[in-house]
């Protein structure tokens, strides 16, 4: 079963690189011409964002004008598209061979599914990948499904220890917590010190897995098809996770909508520390009742027994299939803009995004933002997930054991059980237990 | 698949008896071609709208179809250029009563636990629709003052779109800024945890769906008050028949063909109700509030869609449906209405 699949990519590939050689004259020539003059480019594209629409959306736009002062007749429509339903409404439209957006924001998760779909372009050989070496690699590595890249990274991120340093001083604590065990003092001596509570814990499987990759646990294993979710690694996480409610360090947390409870709390200044990413900085600094950046304090995530690491995340820029060839230029042209290492520095300077490009972290916008500089250490620790097309479909359990276990008082080991269950029955069939 | 073999049964059947009275059937068509020319129009509308589809999803639940299996071939364009086209390895096939198996199993998805919460979801809003209903109707079909705006007040939750009383009860129940939590802190009772209990997140459904579905029994039993005659009450009343009595024995005997018609719109729609427990509870916790179309939603199109799975989940909620439709009919028969 893997050495055809190796079989067809080694053939394929072959038949690419014929084809690349075959018309390899007319490649220069349709690389050239934007170069020569960008104003003889002329399109229209469609750009599904799926960032927040509030905070981070108004910034991508200025990109987009940015990038129209080069190229003025290549047309961008900006479609804010909700994170939440991005990713079926790009299926449906792709499969019905209409209505899908040339350009797509994609979560790192999405690129091998839709890419074993059919649904995005492979970018092997154009302009995009020219510097591959120059991406950081954990990022990277989420744009390639059997041999082949289908997108480039436009941000990364991991999850990371949020705090309020106001609430964390008047605690009578100087350093953020680097264990868990210390995060539980610290919460717990917050709680007592203060009128706000030590933490909230989202009820998520995602946010599960800090806890779970610091017992030294995973999810699958991806070399040896193996389902490793009931792991004895993962309980003893689970368990962590657990107590930090029970011993009231953390707040209990509410079954629907936690993500916006934990959130309104952390903002209102009624929790003290949080686990979230950078995406939420700009929400967090924009919010009238926290305090502004100077409050906001950012450490790696706590580590348990084995290390410390949250997972990796972030989004690509991938182009859909189904966009017709005469626009691939253009295509190409605006997500090479977006991508550059300045529009990342650009980014980074408004939202404190992180990076992709090794290049960009040498400019002094990212050099010398401090969100970038707190996130980094995080970034560097992050545990890459399973680039697998299945891997989108991992955290539906996932989220349902989470609430069993932190809300419902399930017995880890058994949610787990049922989790690893799933997967076999529902998720990756192939796999072994 | 049986019910498609099953179609061409009957069809099947005066063809073969044609050799021995060809002539009947001929002398029938001669005689009757008019009406079947009427009745056309209306037959291929129903195959193409109806039947076409229905058996479509009878057929899809017999595959393994998904999103990721559905081609046979899967191309990839590469940005230079080049097309490579691959044989799709795990196409879709023909998998017999597998997915019915899996699901009726629990295999996949909780269909029995879902089947259940289903029945109290739909038995309660039912209940307290009709009651309420019933009971409003009673109390607007006499004069009183400003009937009118009582009348268009009670309709108003019918005139707002169901998702937008939705995301309003579901804030109303929200656990830490809800109005509901504040009203009991300062009647000095504890705040609930409403979405943390199976119990009481079902309980935030229902009274949200109670709050969507009374208008319309309210209006449908109003009018089916006013067609009782009031003669009827005046010669109670002489009678010397109290106001339970007449009641009991005129308003609601008289409401009888109505009741029996709303109840069995209200429960379809309720068993059917995907909007409030989709966005009021989100299956929370852990999908134990799910009922079975939010359920069989979550588990065919979640991640990679499984059309298969979807139809399959399809045809059990309409066998469901159309045996209580059936029973219910059943009973009405036995108690002499027509329907």
């Amino acid at each position: 079963m893997r050495r055809t699949a190796k079989g067809i990519a080694v053939l394929a590939s072959t038949t690419l690189a014929l084809a690349l050689a075959a018309c390899g004259g007319e490649d220069k020539k349709t690389e050239e011409q934007p170069k020569a003059d960008p104003a003889a480019l002329k399109a229209e594209l469609t750009w599904w964002d799926t960032s927040d629409p509030k905070n981070e959306g108004p910034a991508f736009q200025e990109l987009i004008a940015k990038f129209n002062q080069t190229y003025p007749n290549v047309k961008i429509n900006y479609q804010s598209v909700p994170f939440g339903e991005a990713q079926n409404k790009f299926k449906t439209a792709a499969q019905a061979k209409t209505g899908a957006p040339d350009i797509l924001r994609a979560e790192v998760a999405w690129v091998p599914e839709f890419a074993s779909l059919g649904h995005l372009y492979a970018l092997d050989g154009s302009e995009l990948l020219a510097d591959e070496s120059d991406f950081l690699e954990t990022p990277l590595a989420s744009n390639k499904y059997d041999g082949k890249t289908y997108g480039v990274p436009q941000v990364t991120d991991t999850l990371s220890l949020m705090y309020n340093k106001e609430l964390l001083t008047k605690a009578g604590i100087s350093t953020p917590p680097k264990t868990w065990a210390e995060l539980k003092t610290a919460a717990q001596t917050i709680k007592q010190k203060t009128d706000a509570e030590g933490l909230y814990v989202n009820p998520a499987g995602y946010f599960m897995l800090p806890f779970m990759y610091g017992e030294g646990g995973d999810l699958v294993d991806v070399q040896s098809k193996k389902i490793t979710v009931s792991s004895d690694q993962n309980v003893a996480g689970l368990k962590i996770a657990k107590d930090l409610i029970d011993s009231g360090a953390a707040a209990k947390p509410s079954a629907n909508d936690s993500y916006g409870t934990m959130m309104t709390l952390f903002k209102e200044k009624k929790v003290a520390m949080i686990i979230n990413g950078p995406w939420e900085v700009n929400n967090v600094k924009s919010a009238p009742t926290f305090g502004g950046l100077e409050n906001l304090g950012i450490a790696p995530v706590p580590g348990g027994s084995a290390k410390a690491g949250g997972p990796v995340g972030g989004h690509n820029y991938t182009i859909w299939s189904g966009m017709p060839q005469e626009k691939v230029d253009a295509a190409v042209a605006f997500v090479k803009f977006m991508s550059s290492a300045e529009s990342q520095a650009f980014l980074s300077e408004k939202l404190g995004l992180l990076p992709t490009r090794k290049s960009a972290y040498n400019l002094d916008a990212v050099k010398n933002n401090p969100i970038v500089a707190a996130y980094q250490p995080a970034v560097e620790a992050a545990i890459g997930r399973p680039w697998i097309p299945e891997a989108g479909q991992f955290f539906g359990p996932l989220d349902q054991m989470a609430t069993e276990v932190l809300i419902q008082n399930k017995d880890p080991k058994a949610a787990l059980d049922t989790v690893a269950k799933k997967y076999k029955a529902e998720v990756v069939t192939s796999y072994g237990l | 698949m049986r019910t498609v073999t099953a179609e061409p049964a009957p069809a099947s059947a005066p063809s073969g008896r044609r050799s021995a009275p060809p002539s009947r059937l001929r002398r029938s068509w001669d005689k009757h071609w008019y009406a079947w020319a009427m009745v056309l129009p209306v037959v291929i509308v129903l195959a193409v709208l109806i039947f076409y589809p229905l058996f479509r999803g009878v057929w899809l639940s017999l595959t393994n179809l998904t999103e990721a299996n559905q081609v046979a071939e899967i191309c990839t364009r590469s940005i230079t250029g080049s097309e490579v086209c691959k044989d799709n390895p795990n196409k879709w096939e023909f998998v017999g009563l597998d997915n019915y198996v899996n699901v009726l199993s629990g295999n996949v998805g909780q269909f029995w636990q879902w089947t259940g919460i289903t029945l109290i979801w739909t038995v309660g809003c039912v209940v307290f629709h009709y009651g309420l209903g019933l009971g409003l109707a009673v109390m607007l079909n006499r004069p009183m003052w400003g009937r009118g705006l009582y009348r268009v007040l009670l309709v108003l939750p019918w005139a707002v779109p169901a998702f937008v009383s939705a995301f309003a009860w579901k804030f109303i129940f929200n656990e830490r800024f809800g109005l509901a939590n504040s009203v009991l802190s300062s009647l000095g009772i504890d705040p609930v945890d409403w979405f943390s209990n199976q119990w009481t997140s079902l309980f935030t459904a229902i009274v949200t769906n109670i709050w969507l579905g009374v208008p319309f029994m309210m209006v449908a039993l109003l009018g089916g008050m006013q067609t009782i005659p009031g003669e009827l009450y005046e010669a109670a009343e002489i009678d010397g028949a109290s106001p339970w009595q007449r009641f009991r024995n005129i308003t609601l005997p008289g409401l009888r063909s109505v009741s029996m018609t709303v109840i069995l719109l209200g429960t379809i729609w309720t068993f059917n109700m995907f909007p409030i427990i989709f966005l009021v509870t989100e299956g929370q916790p852990a999908g134990e509030t799910e009922i079975l179309v939010t359920g069989a939603f979550r588990a065919a199109f979640e991640g990679i869609r499984n059309y298969s799975l979807a139809s399959t989940y399809g045809v059990l909620i309409l066998s469901i449906l159309l045996v209580f439709s059936v029973f219910y009919r059943r009973v009405l028969r036995k108690q002499g209405e027509v329907w």
